[in-house]
């Protein structure tokens, strides 16, 4: 008989685990013995909760109470209270940072109740390095359905009725990749599983394989049948090393339990997964180059087509997909693609995940229906811009991407809907942006990474995204001309239609979305030598003006290189000499009286 | 592959020697395995020497500009020695827009270092890296295995003079 009373389902994500989760879980697991409730209490370490911002994180759960915050200090008193007296701890309740009311239970938590859990739908709840949880969760049922009742074209047609679109960015029609590569000659074909997630300022993925990564193994399992295919690899960045690490439990277990191998449910199936992991290049993200990577060659793209479906990986016909695309596979099959197809709008269907972070208050995970406009996922799932400040825009796709301002925020999650108002649905970063941030800055930022990203192989984008940085750079630096606009829109046009793939034919958005919206603050760069936002150091006089000064000196205090003269109830002054120019007294003053 | 085959190199001693023996033993012959022999290596050296490179050609039977090539391409590989405590501090949006960049400007002058670079006397590494994953304690650094999150420009001289 199990005597388990209570799971403490703890979070056991990368976030967490930075904010000392694991030194939490060894008090709590220490005190609980001494208290003699270990065999009643369980601790589950689960992957990534999603709430990122708030952790270490736990669910009470039968009973649902989450908390948030934990400290190993806290342990004592919280065992003693909730786990011997019963009475829940308020103090480590989740508080709405609008009203400053205490909520106790996880599902009516602002964050949790508008979302809606399909491809997260295990997150926080199993243990992903027991298989038999996912199993009990429905997991691999979808697998057995496709192998043992469903022929390959039922496979393909049954995720094209979904409508289920690619989650890796470009958003093309999954059934419809399938159907290219199933009709493909070939005795030989692969499967491959892009975990290479390279948008900085993304996290989804990670998420997925660390609290869920049956789910994604599932989801290969079926494609692998749909085309015929006898090997898969996982492509994972080599920065993630919890995620692989349960990658290669999961694959372990599935062995062990033959859903991997020879003859799967012994319907004569084989098909095996191998974990391949990335070196540190954005652009092996990209099909073809990722590819190359796999054969071990620099990760360079090559022209297409030939597409993958003809000629992918050892040029045999080869599948590409995504973490979040693969993890909704399992249960379009099980409850079919009608079911999926239900929730969303006219040409993007189900539900798409986002990391939500930068300037918002919720920062973490968020799963939302398609269609969900842009202003709820900010305001209402994210709660809105601390400490009190505007919000000015929010970034999406990343360096393929652009910004959308405030003007556009009732745009929804909408694959042909965002590409109107000029960023990409992406595969989901999502950055939220306060009016402090300088956005010329912010396109010098992702030029930069494009730039030095690029392979190399292609002359307009190996040279051109150079030439916008470096013009990009002289604007930021005070040494901006009329005529720069101009010449950075022209350059873009001309990378983007010349660049072999698409890191180059996307590389200049950011620089054209933040020109289309915020002109006016490129030309007060150039015309003014002025930065409004007042972050381009070089803009930046470094005076403290008298009439706005409160004399608190607050900015003396914070002053590493001693450079600010203060006295009570006088005005800071600041020494240019010895100012070091680090911008400490900029974040230090609340009332903005630096310039 | 014998010993005596082993180019002389101050930085790979006769055990590391033997390890990566069997690294390259195990993958010859395996097509494309070079990135994980090169990752293993590095782990094993700390970096990759020119000659171990050299080495580990021959022992691929791949040419020298092919491994080269490879191991120049990729950020993950260093071809030079670091510091005792590799700081990285992360380079991705969230951080940015959180403010790494005066968080890094702060360790570059404290201790006189670049990015990308190393201190004279080889304390520190510091190198700017691309989103870890963890843009919910934005801006980060990793100092060596020790995650911080929600670092500023006035704590993060404190957090390094821990590490010698
Ligand atoms: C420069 C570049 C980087 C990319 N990086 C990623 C990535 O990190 N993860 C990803 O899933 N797709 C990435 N993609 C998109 C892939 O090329 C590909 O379209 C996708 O993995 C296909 O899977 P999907 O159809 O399921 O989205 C990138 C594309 C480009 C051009
Ligand atoms: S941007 Fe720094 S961890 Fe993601």
């Amino acid at each position: 008989m199990n005597k388990v009373r209570t799971q403490l389902m703890l979070c056991g994500g990368t976030g967490c685990h930075a904010n000392y989760s694991l030194k939490f879980k060894e008090t709590l697991q220490a005190e609980l013995q001494a208290k003699g409730l270990a065999e009643e209490i369980k601790i589950i370490e689960t992957g990534c909760n999603g709430f990122c911002a708030v952790g270490p994180v736990m669910l009470v759960q039968p009973e649902g109470i989450f908390y948030q915050k934990l400290t190993p200090e806290i342990v004592p008193h919280l065992v003693e209270e909730h786990f011997l007296k019963g009475r829940p701890v308020k103090k480590l309740f989740y508080t709405e940072p609008a009203s400053k009311e205490t909520i106790p239970r996880m599902d009516q938590i602002p964050f949790f109740a508008n979302q809606v859990f399909w491809v997260m739908r295990n997150k926080g709840v199993i243990d992903p390095e027991v298989i038999d949880e996912y199993i009990a969760r429905d997991g691999y049922f979808g697998a057995a359905k496709a192998l043992k009742e469903m022929t390959p074209e039922q496979i393909v047609e049954e995720v094209k009725i979904s409508g289920l679109r690619g989650r890796g960015g470009a958003g093309f029609p999954t059934g419809l990749k399938w159907e290219f590569a199933r009709k493909s000659p070939g005795d030989v074909k692969y499967v491959l599983c892009n975990a290479d997630e390279g948008d900085p300022g993304a996290f989804m993925d990670r998420s997925v394989l660390e609290a869920d990564p049956h789910a994604v193994l599932e989801g290969m399992i079926i494609a692998a049948r749909a085309i015929n295919a006898h090997q898969g690899y996982i492509y994972a960045r080599t920065e993630y090393p919890l995620a692989i690490r349960r990658l290669g439990i999961a694959i372990r277990q599935a062995r062990e339990y033959g859903l991997l191998g020879k003859d799967i449910f012994g319907t004569g199936f084989d098909f095996d997964i191998e974990i391949y992991q990335g070196a540190g290049a954005f652009v092996c993200g990209e099909e073809t180059a990722l590819m190359r990577s796999i054969e071990g060659k620099r990760g360079m793209p090559r022209p297409r087509p030939p597409f993958p479906a003809i000629k992918g990986l050892w040029e045999k016909p080869t599948i590409l997909n995504n973490v979040e695309t693969l993890a909704s596979i399992a249960q379009i099959i099980t409850n079919g693609g009608k079911w999926y197809a239900s929730v969303g709008t006219e040409g993007s269907k189900g539900t798409k995940v986002f990391a939500l972070s930068g300037d918002v208050n919720n920062i973490g995970l968020v799963e939302v229906p398609m269609g969900t406009t842009l202003r709820k996922l900010i305001f209402d799932i994210g709660g809105g811009i601390p400490n009190k400040k505007k919000f000015k825009a929010v970034q999406l796709g990343g360096p393929s991407g652009g910004c959308v301002p405030e003007q556009y925020l009732d745009t929804p999650v909408d694959y042909e809907e965002i590409a109107k108002v000029g960023a990409i649905m992406g595969s989901g970063g999502a950055i939220v942006m306060d009016h402090e941030t300088c956005m010329v800055d912010m396109a010098r930022f992702f030029m930069d990474f494009v730039q030095d990203e690029s392979c190399g192989k292609c002359t307009p984008c190996r040279e051109g995204t150079r030439r916008l940085l470096h013009i990009l750079e002289k604007i930021c630096e005070g040494r901006g001309e009329p005529g720069d606009i101009e010449l950075l829109e022209e350059l873009s046009g001309i990378i983007k239609e010349a660049s072999l793939c698409g890191l180059g034919q996307t590389g200049p958005n950011p620089v054209l979305s933040t020109l289309r919206y915020f002109r006016d603050e490129y030309e007060a760069h150039i015309q003014e030598k002025r930065c409004p936002a007042k972050r381009c150091v070089a803009l930046l006089k470094f005076e403290i003006d008298p009439d706005i000064c409160t004399k608190c000196g607050a900015c003396f205090r914070a002053c590493p290189a001693e450079a600010i003269a203060w006295k009570k109830k006088e005005i800071a002054r600041i020494d240019k000499a010895k100012c070091v120019k680090c911008m400490t007294c900029f974040d230090k003053c609340k009332f903005d009286a630096i310039s | 592959m014998g010993t005596d085959f082993h180019p002389n190199h101050p930085d790979i001693t006769a055990d590391m020697w033997e390890r990566i023996d069997a690294v390259v033993t195990a993958n010859q012959g395996v097509p494309g395995s070079v990135i994980g022999v090169l990752r293993e290596c590095q782990e094993i050296v700390g970096y990759l020497p020119v000659e171990l490179i050299d080495y580990i050609s021959i022992g691929l039977n791949l040419s020298r500009s092919e491994v080269f090539g490879v191991a120049s391409f990729y950020a993950l590989f260093s071809l030079y020695p670091k510091g005792r405590n590799l700081v990285k501090v992360c380079m991705g949006t969230a951080c940015y827009v959180k403010g790494i960049k005066e968080v890094i400007s702060r360790i570059e002058n404290h201790f006189q270092v670049k990015q990308g670079d190393t201190t004279s006397d080889r304390r520190f590494s510091l190198e700017p890296v691309r989103c870890l994953g963890a843009c919910g304690l934005a801006p980060v650094m990793v100092v060596n295995s020790d995650t911080y999150g929600d670092v500023k420009s006035d704590k993060v001289v404190h957090i390094l003079n821990k590490y010698e």
